[in-house]
């Protein structure tokens, strides 16, 4: 009943200007896929061409293989919840979520039975028989969910649903989101611009910069091994320190601090590049690492999060901020703002980058997965 | 320090003093019109006798049926152009949409008397059209008089409502629930009728009660079209006037008739839109689509057809106040004469009309400000009181409140009848409520905390309320106080009834020159008043740079 979705080297233009400018996705049949990229870059419009309200210029979106190009929004069998929420304001919840099997003409007491199975799968039962405007936030969000979800659609497509609530709640209806989808089992389409819901929710990501895709992956391999410069510092903070490769499977950073990566690929020797390290890729190892200055700290429980300044000629220039996480599980002793340390980047961690930031050099990094 | 006002003795004086207004010249008149019609025109005692002969003689109780019959067909015409007409400027790229936008609100700022005269100039017995259709081929046009004149004339002056309404309405849905219907499997023609119907019907009924109300109160458009279909204002106005022997006791208890009708369909309009409106904000708005083929030449045809006509009446006054004309016989070509008559025998009229104007507005502008401050930032009993006694303009009908005041007033203790204080104050209560709905939506996105910001940094309240409060408040108010200008200008069904010799208004006077069969002359006034309308839109426009006006 679900599908999967193949995106073939769609392209958007309004006007002159191109959106999108060429773009391919397979989404699996049953999968959670979210499209993560800053505000502006063309998720939306991607979502709504494969909802079929926007026009696709060139390429194909394909249902199961079927070109769906050519087939209105309203017979793309498609469940869409809007981020707000486009409840019918003159429906009450119960009327809300009926209106989309009403017009598949299926019978009353079948109806009757979907609508109630899908108010308790989203807890709003109590709520049925009220006019939205004396909802919640959250609770208008759950019904949205629910007409999306009742009508069985092939695909659900979500435009950043959690935007409009407050954080504890984004919290709440992420979890609610996941969960209903898990049980459902329908390929899902979410659209956020915020990094941390879409590691949590998805289980795979795309993220997308100006109409290009950059990288598609499971969440922590996105994580793990970015494939550029954007995704590593979109997703999760990374430090980036200037280096060469100074051996096989070595690089050596401005200070002279040498680190054996060893899945750096081969044949990169004198190459300058660029090493991503994330705040908690770092050890202190006095006289083995790097020497930076504590700026500054926040203690967050198990962690202490500090922030640091290195000589110019080590790091690259123009990074919002340079930081160190102190896990506080395996070291205790805290550091004092002033304080010099020495840090060494873990080399099974980091990730190598051409000097333009604009490829990995690590080994197996793949921008599709 | 030293204290002359404290707040709270300000406010409350003025409350006080806004009762005491609305109280002896609003709730006492209206009380002698209910009391007088249940008291016997000869003995003067108290008798049912006058509803009694309302409703027994033919000649009577058929007003009311004509009054409901043509009201009702002109409420239903209107919904049928105006909603179509306003679905199509928003949902479609019209050619000269800002122009058509314009036009239509001329027609309905300006008196629908002014569409009935210049129907009958064209369509009349002598009009131009009828002669033009007989002379050259023979044919009898329709008779444009009686309840097809009224319907006509009727209906043109007022689907713009109907249209303003709906338009509103339609800029308020957000695209998304269109989408959202479409996305769960609705087509173009069921998403209408399922989503976009029951999201305006509620704004629509608004606007129909509107135009019920108009049609039903009007007093110069029957009378002059009308000819033998009597219409409850008309009659009480032949019987009040009483050339024929008319009784004024009859005559209140008719208008006191009218009222509870109008007042049983106020309320019950409230109540409904009270439990179904939606409050809905459009993030994205519905655009306009480009059309082509049949159908956009169907769509502007409709518009341009309707529209036109709406406009017909003020193109024929223009153009008939420039023709030569010695009384009511029109010559060959053009002249100023009819100018010139108006202004060496009706100056008065004009004059009248700007001063008594001018005084109305400053008033109207002073309650608006103070009742829209009290019953927004300083709710209590007694200015809830305030609140209601404003909403009694709407119920009732011009005429009907001329009548109340002179009855009030033509005695002992307080005889103002025959004055311009009398026409000023019938002209105040009928056009507050503009200025008072603008004044207090203003007041309404004026946060508070302004205020308190001001009476912190050492202002008194009432210091604070003249210095910024009211200041801030300008531009909602003069935008209300502009379409309560526009309206008193061409106001006739009250001023009919309340002027004399010395207090003649220009709505006055065109009536009565029409009246008269002095065409010319009509035309070269009405030619003033509708210039006078636009170059007030106009302002404004420039005043609020809006494109819409909300009535
Ligand atoms: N209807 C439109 N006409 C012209 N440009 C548009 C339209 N809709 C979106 N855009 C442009 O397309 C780009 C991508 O927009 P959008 O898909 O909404 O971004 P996102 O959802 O990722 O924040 C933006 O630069 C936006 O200005
Ligand atoms: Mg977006």
């Amino acid at each position: 009943m679900s599908v999967a979705i193949g995106i073939d080297n769609v392209v958007k233009r309004y006007g002159n200007t191109t959106i999108i400018p060429g773009l391919s996705l397979d989404i699996k049949n049953g999968e959670f896929f979210t499209l993560l990229g800053p505000s502006g870059c063309g998720k939306t419009t991607l979502l709504r061409m494969i909802a079929g309200f926007n026009s696709i210029e060139n390429g194909v979106i394909s249902f199961d293989g079927n070109p769906i190009n050519a087939i209105p929004a309203n017979r793309r069998n498609i469940g869409m919840v809007f981020q707000n929420y486009a409840i019918f304001p003159h429906m009450t919840v119960r009327e809300n979520i009926e209106y989309g099997l009403k017009l598949r003409k299926i019978p009353k007491d079948q109806i009757r039975g979907r609508v109630n199975e899908i108010l308790a799968l989203v807890r709003i039962g109590e709520y049925q028989d009220r006019l939205p405007e004396r909802l919640s936030g959250g609770q208008q969000q759950r019904v949205a969910l629910a007409r999306a979800i009742v009508i069985h659609p092939s695909v659900l497509l979500m435009d950043e649903p959690l935007s409009n609530l407050d954080a504890k709640l984004r919290v709440e209806m992420r979890d609610v989101i996941r969960n209903v989808q898990r049980k459902v089992g329908i390929t899902t389409v979410y659209v956020t611009h915020d990094q941390e819901e879409a590691l949590v929710v998805s289980d795979r990501i795309a993220v997308m910069k100006q109409g290009v895709i950059q990288q598609v992956g499971k969440p922590q391999d996105i994580y793990a091994r970015p494939t550029n410069g954007f995704v590593s510092t979109f997703i999760g903070h990374s430090n980036l320190f200037t280096a060469v490769v100074s051996g096989p499977r070595t690089v050596r950073f401005a200070n002279g601090c040498s680190l054996e990566v060893p899945d750096l690929t081969s044949g990169s020797e004198g190459r300058n590049v660029v090493v991503a390290v994330r705040p908690e890729e770092f050890s202190v190892q006095e006289g083995a690492g790097i020497t930076a200055k504590i700026t500054g700290s926040t203690f967050l429980g198990k962690y202490v999060n500090y922030t640091l300044s290195f000589p110019d000629e080590v790091i690259v220039p123009g990074q919002p901020s340079i930081e160190y996480t102190q896990n506080l599980g395996n070291c205790e002793k805290l550091f004092e703002t002033g304080q010099e340390i020495s840090l060494r980047p873990n080399p099974l961690k980091i990730n190598v980058l051409t000097e333009d930031m604009e490829q990995s050099l690590i080994r197996g990094v793949q921008k599709y997965v | 320090m030293s204290k002359k006002f404290s707040l709270p003795d300000f406010w409350k004086a003025l409350t006080i003093i806004i009762i005491l207004v609305f109280a002896v010249f609003l709730v006492y008149p209206l009380l002698s019109l209910f009391l007088s019609s249940f008291r016997d025109p000869e003995t003067g005692g108290w008798t049912f006798d006058n509803f009694v002969k309302f409703f027994s003689r033919r000649f009577y109780y058929t007003a009311l049926w004509n009054s409901f019959l043509v009201t009702g067909c002109v409420t239903v015409l209107t919904v049928l152009i105006g909603i179509p007409m306003a679905y199509f400027m928003t949902s479609f790229k019209i050619r000269g949409k800002t122009a058509l936008e314009i036009l239509i609100i001329i027609s309905m700022m300006s008196p629908a008397f002014i569409g009935a005269y210049s129907w009958v100039l064209l369509g009349g017995r002598n009009g131009v059209i009828t002669k033009f259709l007989s002379g050259l081929f023979g044919i009898q046009t329709p008779s444009i008089y009686g309840f097809g004149g009224i319907l006509l004339v009727f209906t043109l002056k007022l689907y713009p409502f109907i249209y303003m309404y709906a338009s509103g309405a339609l800029k308020k849905i957000d695209v998304s629930l269109g989408e959202a219907a479409e996305s769960l499997g609705c087509g173009s023609v069921r998403k209408v009728a399922t989503i976009i119907v029951p999201l305006i019907t509620p704004t629509i009924l608004a606007g129909a009660l509107l135009v019920f109300m108009n049609a039903l109160a009007d007093f110069g458009t029957p009378m002059l079209i009308g000819e033998g279909y009597r219409t409850m204002p008309v009659l009480i106005y032949s019987e009040f006037i009483g050339e024929v022997g008319g009784s004024a006791n009859f005559a209140a208890s008719m208008a006191t008739i009218m009222v509870f009708i109008t007042a049983i369909m106020f309320i019950g309009q409230k109540h409904f839109v009270n439990k179904k409106s939606y409050t809905m904000s459009a993030l994205r708005p519905i655009q306009p689509k480009e059309i082509t083929g049949l159908k956009s030449i169907f769509v502007h045809a409709f518009l341009f057809i309707i529209i036109g006509l709406s406009i017909i009446p003020q193109l024929t006054v223009i153009y008939t106040s420039f023709l030569n004309t010695n009384q009511a016989i029109f010559l060959p070509g053009f002249s100023l004469v009819s100018y010139k008559m108006i202004f060496s025998n009706l100056g008065s009229a004009i004059r009248n009309t700007y001063l008594f104007g001018l005084i109305a507005i400053l008033l109207i502008v002073l309650l608006g400000l103070f009742i829209a401050y009290l019953s927004v930032r300083r709710r209590n009993f007694f200015t809830g009181i305030i609140d209601s006694l404003t909403m009694f303009p709407y119920i009732i009908p011009g005429s009907v409140l001329g009548i109340t005041l002179l009855l009030a007033f033509n005695d002992e203790p307080l005889i103002l009848s025959g004055t311009a204080f009398i026409i000023i104050i019938s002209l105040v209560i009928r056009r507050l409520p503009y200025t008072l709905r603008s004044s207090s939506a203003i007041l309404y996105q004026i946060s508070p905390s302004i205020e308190e910001a001001s009476i912190s940094l050492g202002a008194s309240p009432v210091k604070t309320f003249f210095r910024i409060t009211a200041v801030m408040m300008l531009p909602g108010v003069l935008s209300g106080a502009i379409l309560s200008w526009i309206t008193v200008i061409n106001e006739l069904s009250s001023s009919v009834i309340l002027y004399t010799a010395g207090t003649r208004t220009m709505s006055v006077a065109v009536y009565q020159e029409v009246v008269r069969a002095s065409y010319g002359t009509a035309a070269a006034l009405a030619t003033i008043l509708t210039a006078t309308t636009v170059i007030s839109l106009i302002l404004f426009y420039k005043l609020t740079g809006k494109k819409e006006v909300n009535v």
